[in-house]
Formats: structure tokens, C-alpha cells, sequence
């Protein structure tokens, strides 16, 4: 692992505005992401965990553009993405790619897997026709399926393999950084394995960087490195995977670790009442305050900063 | 021992299609005990819903048809019954939760309308009488002010929510059996949590018995009693769940594939175990153990022979042939 930043956030803000009555009038906003900031090195995976409306999958998409941030800055190797032109910003598409969830939905059903993997070279420019499909047969075979596979639909594979798929095209245009957008909370346990062992593998192999988003922190902890806990727009604990599993710092965290159903384990479990509020009216002072088992009077009237409690653990909580 | 309220017979559920015929429920046995929790795992495509979808006459006919087997509840056997005495039991004594809360509820009417509907098509009772247990329920499941709650529709409700007035229509007439369909899949995990702490009170306090059905060995763990795991159409092994757990020297090879390919939050190791391959076709199915060529532990016999029930402990039936006389010999 380098040690220099590949990419940074800093005070990454994304507001949806909500607006109704007789004049469409603004009443507010939904602050999805409010005010993140975070760095991931090169060759490093951040995994994002928070529970659904947490505002994981927003964040991943701000960062490619594909939602235009409200404020703050994100800077990929020296430049800020938000100032970039449509040309540049292709540029940056190639270098970060992003996967999504739901393989189904994310291949055009009418093209052939071939094109759809194609169509990614084509969109930047790179080789000549018999260049892709030579670049597209590679592309498959790295990820356990085979070259003859470019001339099939995607309704002919499985789930696990259209993940596959979905991988492959990202791969195709030699990124440094994946944005996997719950690359794996659709599929069956036996094929999810299956599908972290090869992303652990193309890391290896392509010295890749991932901002992997997931629900489930078991998942997160395969794979990598540090890891970020969200939640209602904001992180509340960042550290790496040890110091999180060993010694969770943040009560959010503790829960999230605490509902994780374990084989061989029976009801030692912290239930988290309630869930998410909505963004659009988050609680005063802590978001967590309403849910939070270690509440204080301060927590509903002070906000939490994110701070460093040593050694690079970063907790948003008033008890430290 | 406890009395036994469901029993399923050599069930063989077949699917008739153009490309030809697909074993999904292949000569299955089980039985479900009073109060007890058993759960049915199994990848995507075994066969455990529509093992759920045979118990309650829902096998969608054609293309698919009960061929063999019993079902016995309450001294019916429920493959033969006439069809207005199945619709008295579906939903009255055997209820059933489906994965998808989303599309399960009718999105044109609020949840409270549609429990009690059901309460009134079941019952006597009067629609105020019908309102007033429809908000008894919601608030059973932990739905906070069911009052309020009871005049949503469904999409005004997050997922859990949503999850918990399935569970909550599904009570409404006091069902002996639930059956639930993956109850937990499409939700995170904190409300998992939550809905799993609901199935456990539901078995205390009604005495229900459950058949909960899902891919999650953490979830057999925490909520099963007994558990029965499926592979391409048959069940190949069965036991209780601390047996199960405790005792992997009896395992079946899928099942300890299963347990390890969970990723953990316990141990460290480097690479997850995978299973390579994924469920055969059950229209062309492999000879002998349907399991071999995925089998870390394939012996030669595997290849030729089905494996015969081995009963390794009390309770402990296992279909493989590393615990078979003949497997043993060789």
C-alpha cells in the first residue's frame, strides 16, 4: 500500500431541496450527506457500513459526479472532481469506476454481455473493434467466466455470475479505484464468498483501491482495511478493521456489531429501537441521541465533533 | 416429546416445462413439533419455498404438481384435501410471511383495511370489533402507535415496518403453524435484529410452531430449534440446531461449506471459503449424491449411489455416504 491519498472528501455536503404547497416553495432539505470527510490511499479499501437512508450510496455517487454535490470538495489526486469540466470528467470515470448492487438491473437486457463490457472502451476511446473484443474475452476470463460468454444475454447467467459481469466492466478501463455499491448483499452466501474472494484477488493482482459500501459489518470485515461508520449523513466512527471489532468506540457501532447473527451465539444482543429518522428533520444535537443506549442530557443539545481519539480512531460521540 | 402438528411425507413437487421435468421438491420428510422453531436452509433455487408453497396449496398448477407424498395436519392429509376446506386452513391454522413485505401487501389499501379484511373473512366479528384486533396485532409486533399506523399504506412504511404488519396479518387469526419465507433478507441488519427478537416472543407467548425458512446459518443459530438443510431438492441432513453445531464431526459436507462460507465477525483468516459452482439444474440433476461434484469430500461411490438416511446421533439423520455402511467399507 503507497501512502499518499488518492482520493480525499472534505465537508462533502449533498442536499436534495423539498419543495411543495401552491408555489412549489422550498421547504427544507434532506440532507442526505452532511458534511463527510474522509481520504482513501492507494490500493486501500474504506468499507462504508450504516443501515439503509443512512446516505452510504449517495456519498459513493457524489464522489463520480453522478450526483452533483451541494458543497464541499472532493479531491482525486490533486484535482477537485467538483470543478471539472465534461471533458475532464470523463477522464476521471475512467480512473473510478463504481458497481452496483442489483446486477439485474445494471446490465441492459437487450445488449450482449460483450457489448455491455464494450461499450465502456468505446465510451473512452481506448482500441480499435478487435482490440475490445480481445480486451472484453480478457476481461471475462479474469473474472472466472469465459471469453465465449461476450456473445450471451445477461438473463442467461446467474446473479453471481452478472456480478461478475458488473466487475468485468468496471475492470475493463483500468481504474485505480472501484466504488462497489453493496456488490454483494443481493446474492446467496455460498456466491457471496465466491464474489469477495475475487474482488480480494483483483486488488492483489491490479493494486486496486475500493470505497466499498455495505449494510452488513461481517462483510466489511473481510475485505477492508478501515472502515466508516455512517449514519444519518455523518460518520460517526472511522478507524481501521481491528481497532472497530476489538474496540468500538461509538454505541451506533456497538449495536451494529451486536445485531450480527452469529452462528453459535444465542441473544446476547443490544436491539437498537426504532430505526433511522428521516433526514429531512434529523434530531437536535447527536442524530444517534434518540436511539443511543448511553444517552446524556448533552447529547440532545451538542452536536458531536469527529475527533481523533488516538492513533488515527476518529469518533463523533460526546462520552469521549 | 412433544406431540408433532405438521408432518411432510416423501413430498415430491414437480415442475412440468418445455425443456422437461424439474424436481424442486424431490422426496422430502420432515415433521414440525408443537411449539418448536425448525428452520430450512439451502442456497437460492433448492426448493425450500416451494417446499412452504406445497404445505399451503399454492404450487401454481400447471406447471406444477404435486406427484407423491403426504402432508398431514390435524388428521388431513392437505395433498388431497378438497380446495374450500384448504382455503378454511390457509390462513386460519397455517399462515404464511413471504419475503418480499412490498409485494405481498396490496399498495390501494391501508394496512389496517387489509387485516381486517382477513379477520372478517375469517371470523365473525363485527368491523369495529375487526378494527379494534388489527390494532391489537400492530401493536403485538412492536409497530409504534398502531393507532396511526393502521391507516398508512404501504408505502408510507419503511421496509421493517412493512415486515412487521405481514407478520402482524399473518397472526390475525391466531394461526396453530407460520410459516415464514425469508422473513429477514430484504432488511438491514439492526431491524433483522429487531424482527428476529419478534418471531422469538411470538413462540413463547402463543405457542406457535414455526417454519422459518432462510439461507443464513447466524439466523438458524439464534431463532432454530431443529434444522433441516436442503440441497437441490432433497434434505440432507437434519438435526438439532446445538447438535448441528456442536457436532461437526457428524456434519454433512454441504452443511459445513455453508457455516464456513459466512463471513464472521470473530475469526481472522485470509480468504473466505467458497463453494464452487452453484446448484445444479433439477431438470438434468448429477447421479447418485447430488451434492458430488461440488463435494470437497467425493468419494467414488458418491458418483453412483444415492446416499440412504444415516442416523448418526438421536435426531441426527444425515444423507451422505462418509457416514454410510457402504462409504464406510471403502
Amino acid at each position: 500500500m503507497l501512502n499518499h491519498k488518492l482520493l480525499e472528501a472534505r465537508d462533502l455536503k449533498k442536499y436534495y431541496p423539498v419543495t411543495g404547497g401552491l408555489l412549489s416553495r422550498h421547504r427544507g432539505d434532506v440532507k442526505a450527506v452532511d458534511g463527510v470527510s474522509f481520504f482513501i490511499k492507494e490500493g486501500e479499501t474504506l468499507g462504508l457500513v450504516g443501515e439503509s437512508g443512512c446516505g452510504k450510496s449517495t456519498l459513493g455517487r457524489t464522489i463520480l459526479r453522478l450526483e452533483e454535490p451541494t458543497e464541499g470538495e472532493i479531491i482525486y489526486r490533486g484535482t477537485d472532481v467538483t470543478r471539472l469540466d465534461k471533458k475532464a470528467l470523463r477522464e476521471l470515470r475512467r480512473e473510478v469506476q463504481i458497481i452496483f448492487q442489483d446486477p439485474q438491473s445494471s446490465l441492459d437486457p437487450r445488449m450482449t454481455v460483450g457489448r455491455s463490457i464494450g461499450e465502456a472502451l468505446l465510451i473512452q476511446g481506448l482500441g480499435d473493434e478487435l482490440e475490445r473484443g480481445q480486451k472484453v474475452a480478457e476481461m471475462l476470463v479474469q473474472v472466472g467466466l469465459e471469453g465465449q460468454h461476450a456473445a450471451r444475454y445477461p438473463h442467461e447467467f446467474s446473479s453471481g455470475q452478472r456480478q461478475r459481469i458488473g466487475i468485468a466492466r468496471a475492470l475493463a478501463v483500468e481504474p485505480r479505484l472501484i466504488i462497489a455499491d453493496e456488490p454483494v448483499s443481493a446474492l446467496d452466501v455460498s456466491v457471496q464468498a465466491q464474489i469477495l474472494n475475487l474482488m480480494l484477488d483483483l486488488r492483489q493482482e491490479f493494486g486496486l483501491a475500493y470505497l466499498f459500501i455495505a449494510h452488513d459489518l461481517a462483510v466489511i470485515r473481510e475485505i477492508s482495511h478501515r472502515i466508516a461508520v455512517m449514519y444519518l449523513g455523518r460518520i460517526a466512527e472511522m478507524a481501521g478493521v481491528k481497532p472497530i471489532f476489538e474496540n468500538a468506540l461509538h454505541p451506533y457501532t456497538e449495536a451494529l456489531l451486536s445485531a450480527i447473527p452469529q452462528v453459535g451465539r444465542k441473544k446476547t444482543r443490544l436491539l437498537l429501537p426504532g430505526s433511522v429518522p428521516s433526514p429531512l428533520n434529523p434530531p437536535p444535537g447527536c442524530r444517534f441521541h434518540p436511539r443511543c443506549h448511553r444517552v446524556m442530557p448533552v447529547c440532545s443539545q451538542e452536536e458531536p465533533v469527529l475527533k481523533d481519539v488516538g492513533g488515527g480512531h476518529l469518533v463523533a460521540c460526546h462520552l469521549y | 416429546m412433544k406431540e408433532t402438528i405438521l408432518s411432510v411425507r416423501n413430498l415430491k413437487t414437480y415442475f412440468f416445462t418445455r425443456r422437461g421435468t424439474v424436481r424442486a421438491v424431490d422426496d422430502v420428510d420432515f415433521e414440525l413439533k408443537k411449539g418448536e422453531c425448525l428452520c430450512l436452509v439451502g442456497e437460492s433455487g433448492c426448493g425450500k419455498t416451494v417446499t412452504a408453497l406445497s404445505i399451503l396449496g399454492l404450487v401454481d398448477r400447471p406447471p406444477g404438481r404435486i406427484v407423491g407424498g403426504e402432508i398431514n395436519y390435524d388428521g388431513i392429509n392437505l395433498v388431497s384435501c378438497l380446495p374450500a376446506r384448504m382455503r378454511q386452513i390457509r390462513g386460519r391454522e397455517i399462515a404464511m410471511i413471504f419475503q418480499d413485505a412490498q409485494s405481498a401487501l396490496n399498495p390501494v389499501f391501508t394496512i389496517g383495511d387489509q387485516i381486517v379484511e382477513q379477520i372478517k373473512l375469517h371470523s365473525e366479528k363485527s368491523h369495529r370489533q375487526a378494527r379494534e384486533m388489527a390494532i391489537d396485532l400492530l401493536k403485538e409486533v412492536g409497530i409504534p402507535s398502531p393507532d396511526e399506523a393502521a391507516s398508512y399504506y404501504p408505502h408510507q412504511l419503511s421496509g421493517g415496518m412493512r415486515q412487521r404488519a405481514m407478520i402482524a396479518m399473518s397472526l390475525s387469526c391466531d394461526p396453530r403453524i407460520l410459516i415464514a419465507d425469508e422473513p429477514t433478507t430484504a432488511v438491514d441488519v439492526t431491524i433483522k435484529a429487531q424482527i428476529l427478537d419478534i418471531f422469538q416472543r411470538l413462540k413463547e407467548s402463543r405457542q406457535i410452531s414455526l417454519l422459518f425458512i432462510t439461507h443464513e446459518m447466524g439466523l438458524v443459530s439464534e431463532i432454530g430449534d431443529r434444522v433441516a438443510v436442503m440441497y437441490a431438492g432433497k434434505i440432507v441432513e437434519i438435526a438439532s440446531v446445538t447438535e448441528l453445531l456442536t457436532n461437526p464431526i457428524f456434519q454433512h459436507p454441504y452443511t459445513s461449506s455453508l457455516i464456513k462460507c459466512l463471513p464472521g465477525i470473530t475469526q481472522e483468516r485470509e480468504r473466505l471459503e467458497s463453494i464452487p459452482g452453484t446448484v445444479p439444474s433439477l431438470i438434468d440433476p448429477p447421479s447418485g449424491c447430488l451434492f458430488h461434484p461440488r463435494c470437497a469430500k467425493a468419494m467414488a461411490i458418491c458418483r453412483e449411489k444415492e446416499p440412504p438416511p444415516v442416523n448418526v446421533t438421536k435426531g441426527h439423520t444425515v444423507f451422505c455416504h462418509l457416514y454410510s455402511a457402504q462409504g464406510m467399507k471403502k
